[in-house]
């Protein structure tokens, strides 16, 4: 028996059908076509996966696709404006925050979010911040250096 | 698998009480979810509580808090008014995994997955919390520290849901503190916990006080002997190397890749002297 489920993705009415024991992620990736977030490990331990559910930073991976019925979601797709990347995905470029790039959506993500609540966050309170996701490539320090450096800019 | 949204706690204990299947209830999904993808458990029927009426709120009664069983990690820590109240309990929820792990866990599935290790248990323990049960034959309430059975085991029965956690109404002059020790900073399951909730009177004395240790025994202690320790006192030296000791004494842990019995005996009686100092600065005691 399917889950029939209406929705909401970065702004747009998303209707689809899913088994009850999906996962958010797979949803995204497999029907949807979404698939910017990634699959770490499935299991809540990388960040991979990252998207804002209600406002709230969560795994997809730890979501199931039923569960989405009246939600708005945002994932790494609905994060530049048309053209125009996002201060955040800018400065990961600018600043080579990513190698083989697995890990960015996610980052970006949490960083978003991490943004969205506290504009001015220390360099402690990014490492923090970002402790859920995972990066086996950059060591982390050009991730935390390109989200200090949008923050600086969306403050203005 | 079947997959059910009740928008009542009655709904939700029918649903469970009926099912012939494996029944799982869904609140975070951050441990249910991983077992069901491990392969660990195969459901028949999981029953999401979060839109039951309720249980995503935190309420302020006359009595206290009460934290619906749905409430993720994320909405106490962005409740100021309850991290003042509350500033142990919400250490536990600001370190049950990550960010995103902590935009769904919830501290009632935390306790029910019965971790030992579990970070909300020894400071809701410590704190004198109560779970409200419904189910089938009427509602219940049972103390944090009679909620596990054993490792992974709950003493919930067929058809029964825990609908919210209920704190005891903040007494004046009272602190409380969570402290563990993990190898990481974050992103890392106890070795050993302590919980300390303590009262102290116009003078600095104790007058009242719970301590709890987790990841000592299979389920969480509360220690009466090391509460009336610190009783009394001003929390002096004589009363903290008391109070370490017998929480040493208290522990029975194992030997595993986190830490050995030894090193858990001892940084027990560390951290419970630690909290208590804690919570004693935050109740205002110098
Ligand atoms: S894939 Fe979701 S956290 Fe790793
Ligand atoms: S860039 Fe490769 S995992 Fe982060």
């Amino acid at each position: 028996m399917g889950a029939h489920v209406n929705t909401t993705i970065n702004g747009d009415a998303v209707e689809f059908v899913c088994a009850p024991d999906e996962s958010l992620l797979d949803v995204l990736r497999n029907r949807i076509g979404l698939t910017g977030a990634k699959e770490g490990c499935g299991t809540g331990d990388c960040g991979a996966c990252s998207v804002i559910l209600d406002g709230r930073l969560v795994c997809s991976c730890l979501v199931l696709g039923a569960e989405m019925n009246g939600k708005k979601l945002e994932t790494i797709e609905g994060m530049a404006d048309g053209a125009k990347l996002h201060p955040l995905q800018q400065h990961f470029i600018d600043g080579a925050a990513l190698q083989c790039g697995i890990c960015t959506p996610g980052f970006l993500m949490a960083a978003q979010a991490l943004l969205r609540k506290n504009p001015d966050p220390t360099e402690e309170e990014i490492r923090y911040g970002l402790a859920g996701n995972l990066c086996r490539c950059t060591g982390y320090d050009k991730i935390v250096r390109a989200v200090q450096a949008a923050a600086k800019e969306m403050r203005g | 698998m079947r997959y059910e949204t009740p928008s009542t706690a009655k709904e939700a204990v029918s649903l469970m009480a009926k099912e012939k299947g494996i029944a799982y209830i869904l609140a975070g999904g951050t441990d249910l979810l991983v077992k069901m993808k491990a392969g660990m458990i195969e459901p028949d029927l999981v029953v999401d509580i979060k839109r039951v009426k309720g249980m995503n709120e935190i309420k302020k009664g006359v009595g206290g808090y009460s934290i619906g069983a749905a409430v993720p990690c994320v909405a106490i820590l962005e409740n100021a008014a309850f991290v003042k109240a509350w500033p142990g309990v919400a250490d536990a929820a600001n370190l049950i995994g990550s960010r995103q792990v902590q935009g769904r866990s919830t501290m009632t599935g935390n306790m029910c997955n019965a971790s030992p290790a579990a970070d909300s248990v020894p400071a809701l323990v410590a704190a004198g919390a109560k779970v409200s049960i419904a189910g089938p034959k009427g509602n219940r309430k049972l103390a944090v520290e009679d909620v596990a059975a054993g490792v992974g085991r709950n003493n919930l029965k067929k058809g029964e849901i825990i609908t919210s956690i209920d704190l005891p109404k903040k007494a004046a002059k009272s602190g409380d503190a969570y402290l563990r020790f993990t190898p990481r900073t974050e992103m890392d399951i106890a070795v050993v916990s302590v919980g300390v909730n303590l009262t102290i009177d116009g003078k600095g004395v104790i007058t009242k006080a719970r301590v709890a240790l987790g990841a000592v025994s299979t389920t969480v202690l509360l220690v009466k002997e090391a509460a009336n320790a610190i009783i009394g006192t001003k929390l002096d030296d004589a009363a903290k190397a008391n109070l370490a000791a017998i929480c040493s004494a208290a522990c029975k842990p194992i030997d595993d890749k986190r830490g050995t019995i030894e090193f858990r005996t001892d940084v027990a009686g560390v951290l419970a002297r630690r909290a208590a100092e804690t919570a004693y600065a935050r109740a205002g005691g110098k």
